[in-house]
């Protein structure tokens, strides 16, 4: 630790500190725009000098480390003047252009001129004028707006790890930009949108539509993937106008993937705003009871054994907790959340759970990759593997058993056959004694590696070998499973699964059940289901779910719900909230409790409070919010009744094909059918070299 | 020559849309050349033979279409060759003022109208070279396609200002009617004169000869 | 007056042969080797004591910039960087140096790397010096030839590697960071500092940057020893320097003196006196284009050396000795220069990026007279808000030429705003550079 003195306050910081960081930790707030904490120091704005002792001019707090005894001004009369200079300098070719600018209210410069700047300018010359910039359908460019501080660049080369900005020219004809116009290729370009000081880079689809104060902020949590990011819903009146990262340290950083950011104009097409049943091969509106007497009139003639429930993968804990009641009050166990196919263990919690979890990436030594693609999958979670591979200036060995690459980090293709899990010594000697060596070793199993005839050989020779290379520790957990669907860990929580002796997923799509309810279910061809099972479809969005439904109950997108989400670490989370559903939608454990009082077998609970304490006492983990890290304290593996077969010797696929468009919401969005249009020829370029620096 | 428009960011003011070659590849010559570049760097540091490598691309396309100059499908290349992104090829060739993003004429006048050379009458060599070649404003490239007009920073050879640099050699101590020998001569095809004073002096030493230095050979 | 047998740049003017023999005939290259066996230490205290202080515009003492460099290796190797980006307006020494005596500095590579512990020199050279990189690459490969460098250079054991980098019109790149980024292949943009390049370098490694005059000095100088070099010049200033008088002078020219020589008897003695006698004279730029002028009452008296220098509040600089006569309009000079920083900042900090181009315009206007009076004070205050805010120095030189002409010459700028008040307009236009160039 180190000590100082900034202005008549003492500090300790660490050793390696910068200036400014000291000066936040003394309570002074330091002007800033190039510095961001999470990217490198530029030091360029010169925003933030201070004054040191014996320093003969000021310097820039960002870039200074702290050293023993310093003596720190951050406010006298030589700091002030300097920082009006930089000002009046950002000013002087900054357009006066702040009414109809959307960074406006939320603008870094705006704020800082309010402090440093002058109430007239000085210059009398003509202003500089650059011109716009082409980056793809999700951020706009005011260039002319633009400071040159380089974090949207530092971003993308760093964070993104997708070197496609630059500052090209120089001098006051420095400009930023791609050069050769092209969208940017980044699943998490949105966030320069929120990095940028300015108004230079703002949000496209968004554009003159809201002013910042008019909005009203929900916290929430991301339902588009299975990160568990925590979001910001903001609302005006009954629309979402944006999604916005929060902030947690242990999951997303501040970062937010696009799909979840900007699918947002996903949200107000293609409800489902009303009930529907199907009459005469066509669907027609209805009303509620008649939906409800619709469902109960069919059920009336089934056996248990021939009613099924599959839940969706956006869906939150209370409903799957509520249809799980309700298909029990009718005596069936027919219950899947896997629409995927994949094959999992859910008897117990570790054997599908994240279990090194997303900060464990910062420490972890080695990465095997079976069957993910986590750029596409999971885009946060992915910037979290490359900040790994950063901090080790490149050298965490990372091995890919399948198809993906360009994962904005360089790691080891191994081949993509399955059937390596189970030889990896002998095929792949080099990287297995990598894995060997290293203290906090992860063995990463996707979707893609689980969905196959033999994907329960493939998790548990994925967790043998965990085992074998000592990942499998009392105080470190190296075998995780790569989720893509919000709802999947809490479904396997809750016990959404097949009971004993009850049918799957294909079995009941397949014709096995003679009524399906599909809670949101929409990720499978639903061409599947035998002609004469009758399916409910409740859920939000007109998708392929809803077209084939013959009744069709309207619920709640995930920002019209308080719902439990519990992502692919086992983080039990509460999204909250930001707006009523549409029409006569309604959340959805209270459709299903409202339609067992109808079906005369009423659910024993009544409010949010009461399902959650169902929830608990199903399973207490989902009592609590937050997560516990455990290390592994049983060593013995999934799926036990198969015996030592081995996964076969067959490649493993891709199974996230388009990472804009999987869900209703991203596929009711015009924004994200746009970057799907747009992303084979992205993905056509050239990979981008991939540098550790 | 074939080509295709694309946007490019022209490295000063704009994009706009202009017709690039669609290929480029390095002969066997700038090959030869390239791997004696790469030797001087560490392993891992080729980044740093961009600069050469840019300068062989230039050179590659004055010997090759007249017009020394850096077309993006060559920075491409050479980003791939050194393992760099483009756009980190893309900022290096706007940077550096001696790459030209856009063709130019045959011969390259570069005027130096910094101070020492405006005290010693550059005025008199730009107007020299407008005169000559009829081209009005800077960075323009003649109509007979010969010359391209550029104003340069000091060029540091100032006790020979003013100068005019030609491509990569330096003519000094101008005047209006040397400029317009040199250039009348140029058109004609002659061969260029030889590089250095065009008053006769002996490199930087005063005029009529050294001062100093002046015993024989020590 | 200097003697001839005291100057270190004998072909300064390429009057002799400038390849190895001519080299060695002048005395280049002789017992290099007992140089070197001498040892590192040895070789830095005789630098130290020789008081050489860097040529290339700082003025930093040399040997005591050799000895920040780690004695011990922590793995990392070290490099020497000679910086050849001479590029500073009013300055073309380097530029004699490698032309006409390339072996003086690969020589002083080989001595100054043995004794920073480095096995690589590399020699960043302006790329506009096409001619002259044509001359020292082939000196380079006549020393590797003759075993001067290369595989245990000069038989005295130790290895040495020299590379010839081209620039490619940068000035930013004779900052030294600025100039590391640029052999790194990035683009010439200075370093935060700290770190030093002593410490974190070329490459990430322990890196010394010197000037070409200063390493092409230092063979000379060990091998006549420290006495002979410190007795030279004024306390403090030691040695000869090489002068370029350029401008308004009868004949401009390169010229090796002692320095603290008389700003009048350069002149007059070498450079053949101002053009129409030392009356005509109006301002002296004395150390290239980065130092503030000085005005002939200051000029008449004037030392030519660090210190001196800098008690008139300019600079030694590099040497550059830019002579303006009484014909000058000298409010157009200074904007000439400040077009120039304009066009040579690197764009990264902002009161640079921002200021040299609001600092050219406005003095361009003064150039007219299309200004207010008051618009002087404004100009002086913007100077004063870029300069010491910037990550280089580059913000200073812009800065200080437009302070030294509102210092010295100030009643000129009134007198064209008031004359253009007065209109008509002043016939002869002036070229003014557009916005966005």
């Amino acid at each position: 630790m180190v000590k100082l003195r900034i202005d008549d306050t003492d500090v300790e910081v660490e050793a390696g500190s910068s200036v400014l960081q000291a000066c936040e930790k003394a309570g002074r707030e330091i002007p800033h725009f190039c510095y961001h904490e999470r990217l490198s120091v530029a030091g360029n704005c010169r925003m933030c000098l201070v004054e040191i002792e014996k320093a003969p001019k000021p310097i820039a707090s960002c870039a200074y480390p702290v050293a023993e005894g310093m003596v720190v001004r951050t406010d006298t009369q030589v700091v002030r003047q300097a920082r009006r200079g930089v000002m009046e300098f950002l000013l002087i070719n900054h357009p006066l252009d702040c009414p109809i600018c959307d960074q406006g209210g939320q603008c870094d410069l705006q704020d800082q001129s309010y402090a440093y700047g002058m109430d007239h300018s000085r210059y009398a010359e003509n202003k500089r004028a650059v011109k716009d910039k082409y980056l793809g359908p999700l951020v706009k460019t005011v260039m002319t707006r633009c400071i040159q501080c380089t974090r949207c660049i530092r971003f993308a080369t760093e964070i993104a790890g997708v070197p496609e900005l630059g500052a090209t020219a120089r001098g006051e004809n420095m400009e930023v930009g791609t050069y050769v116009e092209h969208a940017l290729t980044s699943e998490l370009s949105g966030n320069m949108i929120d990095i940028c000081p300015v108004g230079a880079l703002t949000n496209k689809p968004g554009a003159f539509v809201a002013r910042p104060w008019e909005l009203k902020h929900t916290e929430s949590v991301d339902a588009l993937d299975a990160v568990g990011t925590p979001i910001r819903v903001d609302v005006r009146g009954l629309e979402v106008l944006q999604i916005l990262p929060g902030v947690n340290d242990e999951i997303n950083d501040e970062w937010l993937g696009d799909k979840s950011r900007f699918s947002v104009d996903g949200l107000k097409r293609r409800r489902l705003d009303r009930p529907w049943v199907r009459q005469d091969g066509k669907l027609r509106p209805a009303s509620w009871q008649e939906a409800f007497n619709a469902i109960a009139a069919r059920l009336g003639g089934v056996p248990a054994a021939r009613i099924g429930a599959v839940a969706g993968d956006l869906c939150d804990g209370e409903s799957m907790m509520a249809l799980k009641d309700l298909m029990a009050a009718f005596g069936s166990s027919n219950l899947d959340c896997r629409q995927d196919g994949a094959k999992l263990d859910a008897s117990r919690r570790d054997f599908y759970l994240f279990n090194s979890t997303i900060a464990g990436l910062d420490v972890a030594d080695a990465i095997l990759l079976v069957g993910t693609n986590p750029r596409r999958e999971a885009p946060i979670l992915n910037a979290r593997i490359r900040k790994r591979w950063l901090a080790t200036s490149g050298r965490l060995p990372i091995g890919i058993i399948g198809s993906a690459t360009d994962l904005t980090y360089k790691a080891e293709n191994l081949g993509a056959n399955a059937g390596l899990l189970a030889s990896l010594g002998e095929r792949a000697p080099d990287f297995f004694s990598r894995m060997q060596d290293a203290e906090r070793p992860m063995v990463v199993v996707g979707q893609s590696a689980l969905a196959r005839d033999d994907g329960n050989s493939v998790l548990a020779d994925a967790w043998d070998l965990a085992k074998t290379i000592g990942a499998l520790q009392d105080e470190w957990h190296g075998f995780n499973v790569l989720h893509t669907a919000a709802s999947r860990v809490c479904a396997l929580d809750l016990g959404f699964m097949p009971g004993p002796g009850a049918i799957d997923f294909d079995a009941m799509v397949d014709g096995g059940v003679d009524l399906l309810w599909l809670l949101g279910a929409d990720e499978f061809d639903t061409r599947r289901i035998g002609p004469h099972t009758f399916v409910v479809y409740q859920g939000h969005h007109g998708d392929k779910g809803a077209a084939r439904a013959d009744v069709v109950l309207p619920g709640a997108a995930y920002t019209e719900k308080d719902g439990t989400y519990v992502n692919m670490e086992g983080r039990v989370q509460h999204g909250y909230r930001a707006l009523f559903a549409p029409g006569e939608a309604r959340e959805d454990w209270r459709i299903i409790r409202a339609f067992s009082s109808v079906a005369g077998r009423p659910l024993p609970y009544d409010d949010i409070d009461g399902v959650r304490a169902r929830m608990a006492a199903v399973n207490p983990v989902l009592g609590r919010t937050g997560l516990q890290r455990f290390g592994c304290s049983d060593l013995s593996g999934p799926c036990p009744q198969l015996g030592r077969e081995h996964a076969t010797d067959s490649q493993i696929g891709e199974l996230v094909a388009d990472y804009y468009l999987t869900n209703p919401i991203s596929r009711a969005s015009p924004t994200m059918a746009e970057c799907s249009r747009i992303a084979p020829a992205a993905l056509a370029q050239p990979a981008l070299p991939i540098a550790a620096e | 020559m074939s080509g295709s428009a694309e946007n490019i960011g022209d490295g000063s003011t704009a994009t706009h849309n202009r017709v690039d070659p669609e290929h480029f590849a390095f002969t066997a010559d700038s090959e030869a050349e390239i791997v004696k570049i790469l030797a001087k760097y560490p392993a891992g540091r080729e980044a740093s033979a961009v600069l050469p490598l840019l300068y062989i691309v230039q050179e590659q396309m004055r010997h090759d279409t007249g017009s020394a100059w850096v077309p993006r499908i060559a920075m491409d290349f050479v980003a791939h060759r050194l393992e760099m992104p483009p756009i980190r090829v893309y900022e290096v060739a706007t940077f550096y003022l001696m790459f030209n993003t856009s063709p130019v004429g045959r011969y390259h006048l570069q005027i130096c109208t910094t101070t020492p050379c405006w005290l010693r009458g550059s005025d008199a060599v730009v107007a020299a070279c407008r005169r000559v070649t009829g081209i009005k404003g800077w960075h323009e490239t003649s109509a007979d396609g010969l010359f391209t007009m550029s104003e340069v920073e000091c060029l540091g050879a100032c006790v020979n200002a003013p100068i005019l640099q030609v491509d990569n050699d330096y003519y000094e101590d101008m005047d209006a009617s040397s400029t317009s020998r040199l250039l009348e001569a140029l058109k004609r095809g002659e061969a260029p004169p030889q590089p250095g004073s065009m008053i006769g002096r002996l490199t930087s030493a005063p005029e009529g000869g050294p001062m100093t230095l002046t015993a024989a050979e020590r | 007056m200097l003697q001839d047998c005291d100057r270190i740049f004998t072909n300064l003017y390429g009057q002799h042969d400038w390849r190895l023999a001519g080299a060695r005939s002048r005395g280049d290259w002789d017992k290099t080797a007992e140089i070197l066996l001498r040892g590192r230490d040895a070789i830095i205290d005789e630098m130290k004591a020789s008081g050489l202080r860097g040529r290339g515009g700082a003025g930093f003492p040399t040997g005591m910039k050799w000895s920040f460099m780690p004695k011990v290796s922590d793995g990392r190797p070290a490099y020497l960087v000679v910086n050849a980006d001479e590029s500073e307006p009013g300055t073309c020494k380097d530029r004699d140096i490698m032309r006409h005596d390339p072996h003086k500095l690969i020589e002083g590579c080989l001595i100054a790397s043995f004794a920073m512990g480095s096995h690589a020199a590399y020699i960043y050279i302006r790329g506009e010096y096409y001619n002259e990189h044509i001359n020292l690459q082939a000196a380079i490969d006549e020393a590797y030839a003759a075993g001067l460098i290369g595989r245990n250079a000069c038989g005295s054991g130790w290895d040495l590697d020299v590379y010839l980098h081209r620039g490619a019109g940068a000035y930013i790149c004779g900052e030294e960071t600025a100039l590391l980024e640029s052999l790194e292949g990035k683009k010439g943009m200075p370093r935060l500092k700290p770190p030093f390049p002593a410490a974190v370098g070329l490459y990430g490694c322990p890196t010394t940057v010197n000037n070409v005059e200063t390493i092409a000095a230092a063979p000379e100088i060990l091998r006549r020893g420290s006495a002979w070099f410190s007795a030279l010049g004024r306390p403090k200033n030691a040695g000869t320097k090489i002068f370029c008088i350029s401008g308004h002078v009868n004949k401009p020219c390169n010229v090796e003196e002692e320095l603290g020589i008389p700003l009048r008897e350069l002149i007059e003695q070498y450079a053949g006196g101002v053009r129409g006698g030392w009356n005509n004279l109006l301002a002296v730029i004395p150390g290239g284009s980065s130092v503030p002028l000085l005005p002939k009452s200051i000029c008449d008296t004037v030392l030519m050396d660090f210190d001196s220098l800098r008690d008139v509040k300019s600079g030694l600089g590099t040497a550059g000795v830019i002579v303006m006569d009484k014909s000058t309009d000298v409010v157009r000079a200074i904007a000439r220069l400040a077009q120039f920083y304009k066009h040579e900042s690197c764009g990264q900090c902002t009161p640079c990026r921002e200021g040299t181009g609001w600092m050219m315009r406005v003095m361009y206007r003064l150039v007219e007279g299309r200004a207010e009076s008051a618009e002087i004070d404004m100009l002086e205050q913007v100077t004063r808000q870029v300069e010491g805010h910037t990550i280089c120095a580059l913000g200073d030189a812009a800065a200080w030429p437009i302070q030294g002409l509102i210092r010295h010459f100030r009643p000129v700028i009134e007198e064209r705003i008031a004359a253009y008040r007065a209109g008509p307009r002043v016939a002869t236009p002036v070229n003014l550079p557009l916005a966005a160039e």
